[in-house]
């Protein structure tokens, strides 16, 4: 990779959800997540009181938590961000659950689980391609 | 996952692009749980229906799958919806909200989804046998067809169960197979079960307690159980926990051929509701709404509402909810009830209608499963007791 030289790079691999090449800038949660109630459809804002991204925008991240938590909806409202274009570009899980899972496969989100996510920080540059997780440490 | 060729060729878009999306989230969720292959079903029921839930996110999404020529490949029917379709003028729903809800179920219905709107299908002809593999989403049907008519389905979501319906497949994994039947627990019931309420207040102690275990239960006054109070059991446990199976010595299916109890199963013993009732009553005092029908009222509980509403008024507004089929089957009993001022209400119920749009601020029911729901997803305050309190309740406005 150009530019690489300070930084450092390391290779993850998961289990593909949701097939597909994604790339951008790391946000990352420790504690799990849910697309309904949550966060505004329309902005990509996390507006849950006392979570951790609370006031930070999903919007052309790659997304990075835990799993998934709440409701069913969730799938679908994951849907309306995508059509709002204020969706992750990816979604990286330690555990993918169903809501999270189906959410990502009909809104057409590149999505892997069984990552080891403690490896990457919010800011990081990351690349989904297929089952593989490649990670450009922040400066 | 093993896959037969026509499942492949879903997958791998030689078929609809309707069928490919389906069959990619049953292929994720089969990976998910280790699902080893797929497994054909025989009905499919699908939750996510209200405009209250779903909103413009569940509109958009079901309107484009239906677009995508996606239609279902087995009989399937619909949760109830966000209100009465024909009646929702004289419940107070907003135009808007109508017409969003029509909007969703005429997505449903180009799917080639039944309309049916009510959580118990299993009562208006979706009935599935003794082991059939299905894939349902309402939870309190999923824990009825699965307990007491031993058909075999996991607890799906919306999506899921429509996917399902869609490929006409579901993974084989979970309640699907044998071993995951049997019973973990054993709950020895040794306190008097008078009615619904007691098998209600019973389902909310087993359901907080146990989240999605297996419970047999062992009854010690032997006493015959309705149907309908194994409708609120499950329902409230479903709920409250997310239980989608239980067993009965003696009454259910399953346990009456074989033991459903694992060599290592625990013990819970239960002699007293008296914790299941005060988690599901407030203090409230005024009541202006009453709930009935969760799930969806049989006939015999029309029966009995009639009956009970006879030559009286009611102070409070007081909804009994069902399924369309029952209410245009319940001939006369629909008028008897509703000369006391009460609705008969089809296609809707109280947990999925905006009653906190109707200005309710206090509700009696007879569901543990309502109890459980209301005061988080419509902000109201409740009282929780048998049917003949609850219309003593509408009719003084009181619960005394």
């Amino acid at each position: 990779m150009r530019g690489s030289r300070s930084n450092r790079k390391m290779e993850l691999r998961g289990r593909i959800i949701k097939k597909g090449n994604a790339e951008g800038t790391a946000l990352v949660a420790k504690s799990p997540m849910s697309f309904f109630g949550y966060i505004d459809p329309d902005t990509g804002v996390v507006t849950e009181k006392g979570h951790e991204l609370n006031g930070k925008t999903i919007k052309d991240a790659i997304l990075v938590f835990p799993t998934g938590k709440g409701s069913t909806v969730g799938s679908y409202a994951l849907y309306r961000m995508k059509k709002n274009q204020v969706a992750p570009r990816g979604i990286i899980n330690s555990e993918c659950e169903p809501i999270v899972a189906v959410g990502a496969i009909i809104s057409e989100i590149p999505c892997v689980d069984r990552v080891d996510i403690g490896k990457i920080k919010t800011g990081d540059w990351v690349r989904i391609e297929g089952d593989k997780v490649i990670v450009k440490e922040k400066q | 996952m093993k896959l037969s060729k026509t499942e492949e060729d879903m997958l791998n878009g030689h078929m609809t692009p309707g069928e490919q999306k389906a069959m990619e989230i049953l292929v994720a969720l089969g990976e998910i749980y280790g699902a080893e292959k797929m497994i054909p079903i025989t009905s499919a029921q699908v939750s996510g229906v209200s405009y209250k839930n779903l909103g413009d996110a569940g509109l958009e999404f079901l309107k484009d799958w239906a677009g995508s020529g996606a239609k279902v490949k087995v009989p399937t029917t619909l949760n109830p919806a966000g209100t009465d379709i024909e009646n929702w003028k004289n419940l107070g729903i907003s135009k808007d909200f109508a017409e969003k809800q029509s909007e969703l179920i005429d997505a449903y219905k180009a799917m080639g989804v039944t309309p049916s709107c009510s959580c118990a299908p299993y009562m208006i002809g979706n009935a599935p046998r003794y082991g059939e593999h299905v894939a349902w989403s309402e939870s309190s049907a999923v824990a009825y067809i699965n307990s007491v008519m031993g058909a075999r389905t996991n607890r799906e979501g919306g999506p899921s169960a429509l996917a399902a319906a869609i490929a006409g497949v579901t993974p084989y994994y979970g309640l699907h197979l044998d071993a995951n039947r049997k019973a973990e627990l054993v709950v020895e019931v040794d306190c008097d079960m008078r009615d619904e309420a007691d098998y209600g207040a019973l389902g909310y102690i087993i359901g907080k307690k146990i989240g999605s275990k297996v419970p047999y239960f062992r009854f010690a006054k032997k006493k015959k159980i309705k149907p309908d109070w194994l409708r609120t059991l499950g329902a409230t446990m479903a709920a409250a926990g997310s239980v989608a199976l239980f067993h009965i010595e003696g009454v259910t299916p399953e346990a009456k051929r074989q033991s459903m109890v694992l060599s290592y199963a625990k013990k819970i013993e239960v002699n007293d509701l008296r914790e299941g009732y005060s988690a599901l009553n407030s203090d409230a005092s005024d009541i202006d709404f009453v709930a009935i029908g969760c799930p969806h009222a049989s006939i015999e509980e029309l029966k009995e509402i009639a009956g009970l509403l006879k030559g009286k008024k009611i102070k409070s507004d007081m909804w009994i909810t069902t399924a369309r089929k029952i209410k245009d089957s319940a001939g006369s009993l629909v008028d008897e009830i509703e000369k006391s001022g009460a609705h008969v209400v089809a296609d809707t119920c109280m947990i999925v209608a905006p009653i906190e749009e109707l200005g309710y601020k206090t509700m009696a029911t007879n569901a543990g499963k309502a109890a459980c729901y209301a005061p988080s997803h419509c902000g109201l305050s409740v009282r929780f007791g048998p049917l003949k309190k609850c219309v003593e309740a509408a009719v003084t406005g009181r619960w005394s």
